[in-house]
């Protein structure tokens, strides 16, 4: 039984415990924690559901070279970016830049929210004008 | 009947937008180097590692540059047809061998044959990724100018080449 919990334990827990790039990039702890969290936001290119951070494939590790080569020249966040952008496009970066061409993306849910909103208004306005029969008969909660 | 119709229109308004999105295949990335020069390049020749390969040789010709590597699977299935187009002499073929060991990419060619006019060996992959290469094999052509004209993603054939290649390079060529 002991046995086959451990096995069990193993199956489920085993691949949180794989490390990608096992140790320290930067002595700094300063600039390992602005690598990491660097790292988490750029996308995977060939495994585009995932950041390079936990891909294992040939192209993620590489970025991360770049990235860690870039940072020790002294290169800004907007600069690695930009390093990115130009490679692979916008596509790149997990939380894309305030551009043109992003534009849609960062207003689309205030659309949709205020859209929704006006929608949400009417139907309660609309309902308040109903007397409590009529609201029944559209298919609310019968008393 | 009022009712109806603001969910009616938003669902006629989403149909297109959806029907584009199951068309598109969300893997194939454009270029980001389309109408801009080739990145600059200079690599150590595969077969000659005391000569190099540079966006230089790209000039004054309308070529193609193919990322490869033995371990790439389409790019063992394309080898046959770049054979066949290296023969025909329509056009050079540059390359990038991509993060491959030269004893291995040396042997692949010399097994299946070399269709390249020179290849540049990139074994640490940073050339790749001034290219933006996110899997080969990748095809990119060249004009005359050195710009990037196109990238096709995935292994070549007769039929995509004659789809996507060659109605491009008359246009170069005219």
């Amino acid at each position: 039984m002991k046995r086959l919990l451990s096995m069990l334990m193993l199956v489920f827990f085993a691949t949180s415990v794989i490390a990608i790039d096992s140790g320290q990039a930067f002595d700094d702890p300063d600039l390992q924690a602005r690598y990491e969290k660097l790292i988490a936001e750029v996308r995977c290119v060939t495994c585009q559901n995932q950041n390079i951070k936990d891909s294992s494939a040939f192209i993620a590790a590489d970025l991360r070279r770049e990235i860690r080569r870039m940072m020790g020249e002294g290169l800004s966040n907007d600069q690695i970016a930009d390093f990115l952008v130009t490679r692979y496009g916008d596509f790149a970066l997990y939380r894309p830049r305030y551009t043109g061409k992003t534009l849609i993306l960062w207003i689309t849910p205030f659309l949709l929210v205020f859209f929704g909103g006006i929608v949400i208004a009417r139907i309660v306005r609309h309902r308040m004008t109903l007397s409590i029969d009529e609201v029944s008969d559209e298919g609310g909660p019968a008393q | 009947m009022n009712r109806y119709l603001l969910p009616l229109l938003a669902v006629i308004v989403m149909i297109p937008i959806m029907v584009l999105g199951l068309g598109s295949d969300p893997s194939n990335l454009p270029s980001q180097y389309i109408g801009k020069p080739a990145p600059d390049f200079n690599l150590p020749m595969l077969t000659d590692p005391s000569r190099t390969v540079s966006t230089a040789d790209l000039k004054g010709q309308v070529s193609l540059v193919n990322i490869w590597a033995t371990w790439c699977v389409g790019c063992r299935a394309e080898h046959g047809f770049l054979m066949d187009l290296a023969n025909s002499d329509i056009i050079p073929i540059y390359a990038i061998n991509w993060r491959d060991n030269r004893p291995d990419a040396l042997k692949f060619l010399s097994q299946l044959g070399n269709p390249y006019t020179a290849s540049g060996f990139d074994g640490d992959g940073r050339v790749g990724i001034d290219w933006g290469v996110y899997g080969a094999p990748e095809t990119f052509l060249i004009n005359s100018e050195g710009m990037v004209v196109y990238r096709f993603t995935g292994p070549l054939n007769r039929m995509l080449w004659e789809q996507e290649f060659i109605p491009r390079i008359a246009e170069l060529t005219n």
